[in-house]
């Protein structure tokens, strides 16, 4: 698991296979995944600083979104090792409940709870997660639903709200949980083109106050904004990594090159 | 108005104020002709509706109140040319549809079951009624319990558990009693639990487990079984009233009830097991469903009654009601995991996601996220399925217990009584009381349904 593969993806990054420092958040060494006899994730390398913010995009079917569901195991990767905040990710289950406190995730459809109300959506994991008494954690979930600009929305079921609210929401849950690295699946591309400005705001103030952030987008203006780098994937693996500036301006990649020339303008 | 045309360019420069709907849609005639003759088709079938309601209701009405015999002592009230129901025969073997054969003196019995139950049924019903948990403790444990005993007279004499059927205890008691309670039964009784948690422990243990977690929720388990039987040991000072002696609407409601209340625990968990990831879990869970939905309850209830008793050593002979009682719950459980089972797959794989990537454990994921909206989804069924439990319960008459309509049908053989409406009383009669359990089920789960319908709440 640990010889090295002679492709792009690891060349670009030095020394991935030093034992993983306190500054790591997050480290992929040589990951694969098949569903079934199809390839998904071919030998992914990843180290995330902690504070880094990475924007991944690829075109679709790419292995982004599974790479980073990956992490908090709601993928199961067959080979390679996947260490989060310190700790390996294998099969023990108190390991994967110790991660996946650490680590918050938004997806594109939002995933709130219906039957409960907003208050009790971002109440609920720190209640039951955390035993936190009841008041304290409403007055985090509070703290947080003002941070997100929808303290007024508490006590409304999420059918009552916007898209753009609900997902605002699905960030203030997870901040709940006071989470050392955040996942975003492709936050915004349920929303309305009105509705995607106020979601990336709020994930823009997030990456200010020096959030880890992992985040599948296709957003190239909160990459540029935000990113410290962009990983373009395509078929399974990690074709291009760079800086936002250097990404955009000088792919270096045949197949970045198009997939960027499809998506700017 | 201000409407601007210039070669089919337009910008409005004011906007639009509201107004009422047109007039044809209000009112009383707007309702009618919007609800009953909104087509031809609809105008027709109104009218055949209509026609259908004057054919049935007024000889309805006519037959169970006008033309209605209500009082008299015996047949001779109910003979004549155009007689309508004949009430005095229901007054007369009330007690009889009631209780069955429950002795009179002994009546008060099923009335303060009766009567506790509806008072801690009530409030449980009602959503600002206050004190849920203690109210719900009360009514699912404590109730039951009390109802066991003063139904029976308690004072089950204990006498052996699991080791004294093979002998093994009662040389070292030799067979001493205190107060009226078996010292046999509680060492045979201990000993089995700590033999068992030893073996459950050492089981989990062996497979990798918590050993010691496991052994001491099994303890706990033996432990409020253990409460149960001392509470039905000990004497009250109850007579005692043999379950053969039950019968009438008591019958009738200790089995639904006990269905009701066993089947949907008990399917909420077959139905959890058929959708595990555990290999032998879903298989047994899937073997237990299909065995009891493949068998007929008639087949259920004959087995358990009449051919049981064949296969258990001699002297365990478990009680008729009893095993009936085992039939129904487990009969109905698998009718009820298929029903929750629907719901639980029409919780979208995001829900799931959701609740784990928040770190929630799978039982937290479930009693918190996935059961409360798969059973919203499914409370149409699963009070479907009450209320065919209910009607079922009459199937008991086939082994001999007589529950309301069996009371019913042996009380037209009293000569006292025999007239020839007697016969359409009664079973207007027993129609009237099972619409009035079964509709007003059916009513309570819409009302439920509609107060627990968040998600489209706008």
């Amino acid at each position: 698991m640990t010889e090295q593969h002679s492709i792009v993806s690891s060349d670009e990054l030095p020394a991935v296979h030093t034992p993983p420092g306190k500054d790591v958040a997050v480290e992929l060494v040589g990951v694969h995944k098949w569903y079934g006899e199809f390839h998904v994730l071919k030998d992914i390398n990843l180290r995330v600083r902690r504070g880094e913010r990475i924007v991944i995009c690829g075109p679709s079917g790419s292995g982004k979104s599974t790479m980073i569901r990956c992490i908090n195991r709601l993928e199961e990767h067959q080979k390679g090792s996947i260490v989060v905040d310190g700790i390996e990710l294998t099969n023990d289950l108190k390991r994967i409940d110790e991660i996946r406190r650490e680590v918050g995730m938004c997806f594109q459809h939002f995933n709130l709870f219906p039957h409960l109300t907003i208050l009790e959506n971002c109440t609920l994991a720190p209640i039951w997660v955390r035993k936190m008494p009841k008041k304290d954690a409403e007055e985090l979930a509070m703290h947080f639903l003002t941070k997100v600009k929808i303290p007024e929305q508490a006590h409304k079921f999420p059918g009552q709200l916007s898209g753009g609210q609900q997902q605002r929401v699905a960030i203030a849950r997870a901040l709940c949980m006071k989470p050392k690295i955040m996942l975003f699946d492709e936050p915004t591309s349920a929303l309305d083109p009105e509705m995607v400005k106020e979601v990336l705001e709020t994930m823009v103030s997030l990456a200010e106050e020096g959030m880890t952030m992992l985040c599948v987008t296709h957003e190239m203006g909160f990459a540029r904004q935000v990113a410290n780098r962009v990983i373009f994937m395509d078929a399974g693996q990690i074709i291009e990594m760079n800086e936002p500036e250097a990404f955009f301006s000088n792919p270096q990649h045949e197949r970045t090159r198009l997939f960027l020339s499809q998506i700017l303008h | 108005m201000s409407l601007t045309f210039d070669d089919g360019t337009f910008i409005r420069s004011e906007l639009e104020t509201p107004l009422p709907p047109p007039s044809r849609n209000l009112g009383v005639i707007g309702w009618m002709r919007e609800n009953l003759f909104s087509s031809f088709l609809n105008g027709l079938l109104t009218l055949v509706g209509i026609a259908l309601a004057l054919l049935i209701f007024p000889p309805l009405i006519r037959f169970l109140f006008i033309d209605a015999v209500w009082t008299g002592e015996n047949r001779e009230a109910c003979l004549g040319p155009d007689v309508g129901a004949c009430w005095p025969f229901i007054h007369a073997k009330f007690g009889q549809l009631i209780y069955g054969f429950y002795p009179i003196a002994e009546r008060w019995r099923p009335n303060v079951v009766f009567a506790l139950g509806a008072i801690l049924l009530v409030p449980l019903m009602v959503p600002s009624a206050p004190i849920k948990r203690l109210n719900s403790l009360l009514f699912f444990v404590v109730y039951p319990i009390i109802a066991f005993v003063l139904l029976t007279g308690g004072n089950i004499n204990a006498s052996a558990f699991l080791l004294e059927r093979f002998g093994l205890i009662s040389p070292l008691t030799g067979g001493a009693t205190i107060a009226g309670v078996n010292l046999t039964f509680w060492v045979d009784f201990v000993l089995t639990a700590l033999i068992v948690a030893a073996a459950i422990g050492a089981l989990i243990g062996a497979l990798g487990g918590a050993a010691l977690s496991a052994a001491r929720s099994t303890l706990y388990v033996f432990a409020a079984f253990g409460v149960l039987v001392m509470a039905w040991d000990v004497d009250v000072g109850l007579d005692y009233v043999e379950t053969r002696q039950w019968g009438g609407l008591l019958v009738t409601l200790v089995i639904a009830v006990t269905g009701i209340v066993a089947s949907l625990p008990l399917g909420i968990a077959l139905a959890l097991g058929r959708r595990s990831q555990m290999p032998i879990v879903r298989l047994l869970s899937v073997i237990f469903i299909e065995f009891w939905r493949g068998v007929p309850l008639i087949t259920v209830l004959f087995f358990a009654t009449y051919m049981l008793p064949l296969f258990l050593p001699q002297g365990a002979n478990p009680d008729a009601l009893l095993r009936a009682l085992v039939g129904v719950a487990l009969f109905s459980a698998a009718y009820m995991a298929e029903v929750v089972r629907g719901g639980l797959q029409a919780i979208s794989k995001g829900q799931y996601e959701g609740a784990m990537a928040m770190g929630l454990t799978w039982s937290q994921m479930m009693r918190l996220i996935i059961l409360p909206q798969a059973l919203t989804l499914v409370i149409p069924g699963i009070v479907n399925s009450f209320i065919s439990l209910f009607k079922d319960t009459t199937l008991v008459l086939i082994v001999s217990i007589f529950d309301f309509l069996g009371q019913l049908r042996a009380s037209f053989t009293d000569p006292n009584w025999a007239s020839p409406v007697t016969l359409y009383t009664g079973f207007a009669f027993a129609g009237i009381v099972y619409f009035f359990f079964c509709f007003g089920m059916s009513r309570y789960s819409l009302f439920v349904e509609r107060r627990l319908n968040t998600s489209h709440r706008r």
